[in-house]
């Protein structure tokens, strides 16, 4: 089952003479098990785009299709969407509240009307699947480190059961180790759990890893819709609205204007090594 | 929806009222609210509508966006009406059931709601078009004297400008909090009172946190550029009289002027 927005707009604060036109015209289909790069600069329309996904942000034309139904139907179960469209905010642990980490878990399954056993069966297991330790379940969610407060809150989500998890922004303020956390465990998350996935970022580098396929949004407008080695082709074009492709394609572009004939689609350090090698050894 | 506030905005655009000294706006949006109270005459209210109308029209700010800003009174303006028009004693014109309604009751009802709309309409012209910056350097510069009896005058505004420039940033996060909290299946819309009561911990808990945070970080980034209070602050952009500043405070004080005379020569309602 798959997630269609079909031709949406969307206009900050009609009529009051601050109107914004943040999405134009934006068209996409998301399958099931995929795993997705939403990459934007900053007021690109990426963190609005992924609020119509589970109904927080009314579409002011077009609609959304989630599993074939029409979302903005009056007799849609919105509640429903929003936990099976999981949506991490950018500084998810800025809304935990409770006095423990567990109870915090709790409340997203708790909202679902479960069962109290169930309830908790899913929170032991979302803290489990994001890697935190038993022994600091019964913690302040205050007392723990920047990476770990970020997990907690993605098992937040998670302990919903959604089948869509939307990332925004999951590693931003985070140190390398943070951030690595985060990334593979979400990678785990896909791989294990088959959870489609959308990670929204401005930073190609922290995409192109993990992602099999990447959507550009610019000014409102979606830009490019492929797998990452078609986007990184586009790299001059991505730098003209404020992205970059990663390091390593500026290096292997570099190379072969130098004359070294390597493969310019390599995204990861690890491929560019290999092509540079074969490169090497060929001119030899 | 809680970006709809109007009320306390700055709306931004180039015009002669925006670029007044903020102390002749704090002492115009005086002389208009005392002249607001003056009596109740008709007469008053045509000079005040006048008033207004120039200022509103010389502010450039649109008047669907200053009527929005009334929204938010609309129940304040309900009550005051229908109190007034019931619970004033007079000549009887009309007898529903128990209640009465009277010709003053009527006269005062209609007064009251002019007043409250031009009240608010008056005070919220000032902050459309001034800058909490700059209104709060215009505060403290125009109540200096204040000083001689120690009171802290410079503290007072900064407080006030930081509590302002903080305002926005609090609804955002509010509003933040809201759909992250929406999203994982927190409902603020249904059920009873103490249902949304409790529905509301999840949103104050991180907003009070958050709020503490920004505070300390905020305490932190000035005492690291050396504030340390008013002793031997100097301004980037001291607050300076020029032409048009003495133009309007001619203008206010002719209209207030004029209103006393209204007072005066015309004492009854009509």
């Amino acid at each position: 089952m798959s997630l269609i927005v079909d031709k949406i707009n969307y206009t900050y604060e009609i009529g009051t003479g601050f109107e914004r036109h943040a999405l134009k015209d934006v068209s996409l289909a998301i399958e099931d098990g995929e795993f997705v790069g939403l990459i934007g600069h900053t007021g690109s329309g990426k963190s609005t785009l992924i609020q119509h996904f589970n109904g927080l942000v009314k579409a002011t034309s077009g609609t959304i299709y989630y599993n074939g139904q029409d979302i903005y139907d009056k007799d849609y179960n919105m509640k429903d969407l929003r936990s099976k469209v999981g949506l991490v905010f950018q500084y998810p642990e800025h809304q935990l509240f409770e006095t423990d980490i567990f109870k915090d878990v709790c409340f997203g399954p708790k909202n679902l009307g479960l069962s109290k056993k169930d309830v908790e069966l899913r929170a032991f297991e979302a803290l489990r699947m994001v890697g935190i330790p038993e022994e600091l379940f019964y913690q302040s969610p205050f007392d723990l480190s920047g990476g770990q407060k970020r997990r907690v809150a993605i098992a937040g989500v998670l302990a919903m059961k959604p089948e869509v998890l939307i990332l925004d922004e999951p590693t931003a303020g985070l140190d390398p180790k943070g951030r690595d956390e985060i990334l593979d465990c979400v990678k785990k998350l896909h791989e294990e759990m088959g959870i489609t996935v959308i990670l929204v970022s401005h930073s190609m580098e922290d995409v192109a890893n993990y992602v099999d396929r990447i959507i550009v949004m610019n000014d409102g407008v979606l830009t490019y819709d492929d797998t990452p080695k078609n986007i990184f082709t586009h790299y001059r074009e991505l730098e003209a609205i404020g992205l970059a492709a990663p390091q390593v394609t500026y290096i292997m572009n570099d190379l072969k204007q130098a004359g070294i004939n390597v493969d310019t689609t390599a995204i990861t350090v690890e491929e560019a090594k290999e092509s540079v090698l074969r490169a090497v050894r060929k001119g030899m | 929806m809680i970006r709809d506030i109007t009320i306390g905005q700055y709306y931004q655009t180039k015009s002669v009222i925006h670029d007044l000294d903020p102390r002749v706006k704090l002492m115009g949006t005086l002389v208009f609210i005392i002249s607001l109270f003056l009596g109740k005459n008709v007469w008053l209210y045509l000079g005040a509508t006048a008033f207004l109308a120039m200022v509103i029209g010389l502010s450039r700010v649109p008047l669907k966006f200053i009527i929005k800003g009334l929204r938010a009174v609309v129940v304040l303006i309900l009550f005051s009406t229908v109190f007034n028009l019931f619970l004033t004693e007079g000549e009887v014109v009309l007898t529903i059931w128990k209640l009465q309604i009277t010709k003053e009751g009527i006269y005062t009802a209609a007064f009251m709601v002019v007043r409250l709309m031009y009240l608010i309409v008056g005070s919220s012209l000032m902050t459309f078009t001034t800058t909490p910056n700059h209104l709060t350097d215009g505060l403290e510069k125009g109540l200096g004297f204040l000083k001689i009896i120690k009171v802290p005058v410079h503290e007072i505004a900064m407080m006030m400008s930081i509590a302002l420039r903080f305002i926005p940033i609090l609804i955002e996060e509010t509003d933040k909090i809201m759909k992250a909290q929406m999203a994982r299946g927190a409902d603020f819309d249904n059920g009873g009172l103490i249902k949304k009561a409790k529905a509301m911990v999840p949103i104050l808990v991180p907003l009070i946190i958050s709020a503490f945070r920004r505070a300390n970080e905020l305490a932190m980034a000035m005492e690291a550029r050396c504030y340390h209070g008013s002793e031997g602050r100097t301004k980037m952009k001291p607050l300076k009289y020029k032409k048009n500043d003495y133009i309007a405070y001619i203008v206010m004080f002719a209209y207030l002027a004029g209103m006393i005379a209204i007072k005066v020569l015309r004492p009854g309602m009509i």
